[in-house]
């Protein structure tokens, strides 16, 4: 069928129209979010009944940034925050993608049914084996300089081990490892590259997407995480920034400081996902194997 | 350099066995051509030579050395792919230095050995592109420089060519021949293209099910070959099998015929016949010639007739309602429903069993 121009152009302006209403959804309450930052609580509430509200009109000023670094230690939190989100998610993509590869090119007995194990294990969630976790971390031992402790509250590893690990990185990992070219891991295979070798010369450097899809889901997940450092973690100076919020919502709460704090706490997802944007396009490259 | 021997090799999957005990020594420098059509077995006893795939029994050496139990790198062979296999992410010199890599070899001897393949391959102007920036024949070629580099005891290659267009693989054909003269190594080859397997092979292997059908030199397998799968897989047009009937039977000939061959004389070639009993006379349709009318010993009706040039072949149907091809050696016009008679040297005709016969006696 011959394509009609004009009509094709008006097709193409609908779909434009709806695809922009939809990133407006989404974007409203960003928008929301960072004018309401910069508004006084009585100012920011009034608007709400108009759309104003998405608008940086009025008395505008940087006051709720101050209140809010006044209120918390917001530098810390995020401090906080990045280093455990950053360390697991690393944590993560090489332990996970290490056992993908087992799952994925090695023969073992008992694998298939592990990976269905590992599989299951998405179903369960989180709020199921956060009793039964809390008592295991405070009872697990720990070597440091200045010797054996007991117990790991209040710590930064009790907010990243338990999370290392899960089934769904591992399974992004095996589906995208089973859909390689088994003839290029043959292929290093017969070159005398080891399984190790495999690995990191060959798998590795051909999975740019399946590490960034991994990484972001990973990292959206720590950055977020609420109850599990709730509970583990009592003392300000392992706090990350979502325990953090609770500073914010005592007696009166301070709408405008809290959507100053919420808007320096986005910085760092947008710069995370800028740069994996960026590894995620350099990636896809084309396979060295006839398709 | 190095011998290859499997003795009573097989492989299963589970319950299935592909591979049904195979028997076939390789000499030093030798090329030699597994064919056969899809599913015979011959990629995974490639597979199983080059420690891809663990061999259920039997034993495989290389180089006299029992290599059952070794890793693939420890076999001292080189593997080219059907899909080239080359890695997306090196350039065309890692890729060409990749086993040197893992072998830990210093760069001055990457370096020497890179160009020696890539002069070897006259790719010297493609070293630092990217495999997405070659072409089919050139990204298989640097696949065939990643194996040359390490110099193996012996090379497999696996369908290389069948990915690549046919004037490409005529090219490539060739200078798998030359590499192979210029090289002088043990060259282990599979293709389901039987111009390749006659063009390279010192001897073929012709695969079925598993089991092996012939061993033998090109010509020899053309010739004579030893059983009616291989008499029909080799040759293009495939050869004619006509169902005879043995009218007499005298030491090492027999008498056969039917309703559109005129009794001939054919050599037995020690199989076994039984007078009043059937058989199978395969002819090849370049054997057969047009003759005027009352002197063929085939007679028939033009089906159909393709010039290509330098050859005609016709489709020609018997008196008995079987198809024949033949294919004569010169451009000339056949129209449909014309009769036609045939002839042939009945000494270049082979006879064989019927097996349907056999098995109901």
């Amino acid at each position: 069928m011959a394509v009609n121009p004009d009509n094709y152009g008006l097709r193409l302006f609908v779909r434009y129209l709806v695809l922009c209403l939809i990133a407006l959804i989404f974007i409203f309450p960003l928008v929301f979010m960072i004018n309401s930052s910069f508004k006084p609580d009585s100012q920011l509430l009034a608007d709400t009944s108009s759309l104003r509200a998405f608008l940086p009109v009025g008395d505008i000023s940087l006051n709720n940034y101050f209140g809010a670094f006044r209120r918390a230690p917001v530098g810390l939190f995020v401090l906080n925050s990045v280093l455990v989100t950053g360390t697991t998610v690393l944590l993560s993509l090489l332990i996970c993608s290490l056992a993908a590869f087992s799952f994925a090119f090695l023969r073992w007995k008992g694998r298939d049914v592990l990976l269905s194990i590992v599989i299951a294990t998405l179903i369960i969630p989180f709020e199921t084996i956060a009793i039964p976790l809390l008592l295991l971390v405070s009872k697990l031992p720990w070597i440091g300089l200045d010797g054996l402790h007991w117990g790991w509250l209040n710590t930064y590893r009790v907010q990243i081990v338990p999370w290392i690990a899960d089934g769904l990185t591992i399974f992004l990992f095996v589906q995208y490892f089973k859909a390689l070219p088994g003839e290029l891991i043959e292929a290093s295979r017969v070159e005398g590259a080891n399984w190790w070798q495999v690995y990191y010369r060959v798998v590795m450097p051909l999975s740019g997407p399946v590490l960034a899809t991994a990484a972001i889901l990973k990292f959206l997940v720590m950055y977020n995480q609420y109850l599990w450092p709730l509970i583990v973690v009592q003392q300000e100076s392992y706090r990350p920034v979502m325990v953090g919020l609770g500073y914010f919502f005592q007696l009166n709460v301070a709408w405008g400081e809290v959507m100053a704090y919420l808007t320096l706490i986005t910085v760092p997802v947008l710069i995370f996902y800028l740069l994996l944007q960026r590894a995620f396009i350099a990636s896809i490259a084309s396979t060295g194997v006839k398709g | 350099m190095a011998e290859v021997s499997l003795k009573g090799v097989k492989k299963s999957f589970g319950r299935v066995e592909i591979i049904k005990g195979v028997d076939i020594h390789i000499n030093d420098g030798e090329f030699v051509v597994f064919v056969g059509p899809s599913g015979c077995g011959k990629s995974t006893l490639l597979r199983m030579i080059a420690g891809l795939e663990d061999i259920t029994e039997g034993t495989l050496e290389i180089g006299g050395r029992v290599v059952n139990q070794l890793q693939p790198k420890q076999r001292g062979v080189a593997m080219v792919f059907q899909n080239y296999a080359i890695f997306p992410h090196m350039t065309v010199r890692e890729n060409i230095a990749f086993g040197l890599t893992i072998a830990g070899a210093s760069r001055q001897e990457k370096q020497q050995k890179v160009a020696e393949a890539a002069r070897i391959l006259q790719m010297e102007h493609l070293l630092d592109r990217r495999p997405s920036q070659l072409s089919g024949g050139q990204r298989q070629r640097v696949a065939i420089g990643r194996a040359i580099t390490r110099k193996p005891a012996v090379f497999l290659f696996d369908e290389p060519l069948s990915n690549l267009d046919a004037a490409l693989r005529m090219d490539m054909r060739m200078e798998i021949g030359r590499l192979r003269r210029q090289l002088g190594t043990t060259m282990i080859y599979v293709t389901h293209d039987q111009v390749e397997a006659m063009t390279l092979a010192d001897r073929i292997v012709v695969l079925k099910d598993g089991q092996v059908m012939q061993i033998g030199a090109p010509m020899e397998l053309y010739h004579e070959p030893a059983n009616r799968f291989v008499a029909g897989f080799l040759g293009a047009p495939s050869m004619n099998f006509l169902n005879v009937d043995v009218l007499e039977l005298d030491g090492e000939v027999a008498m056969v015929g039917n309703q559109s061959l005129e009794p001939i004389r054919v050599a037995t070639r020690r199989r076994p016949f039984r007078k009043d009993g059937k058989a199978i006379l395969g002819v090849r349709p370049q054997y057969l010639r047009p003759v005027h009318s009352g002197k063929g010993l085939l007679h028939g009706i033009v089906a159909h007739a393709e010039r290509l040039g330098s050859e005609t072949v016709v489709d020609l149907t018997l008196r008995d309602e079987r198809e024949l091809i033949a294919a004569f050696n010169e451009d000339k016009v056949f129209e449909p429903g014309v009769a036609l008679e045939l002839t042939f040297d009945t000494a270049l005709a082979h006879l064989f069993p019927d097996e349907g016969e056999l098995q109901t006696h």
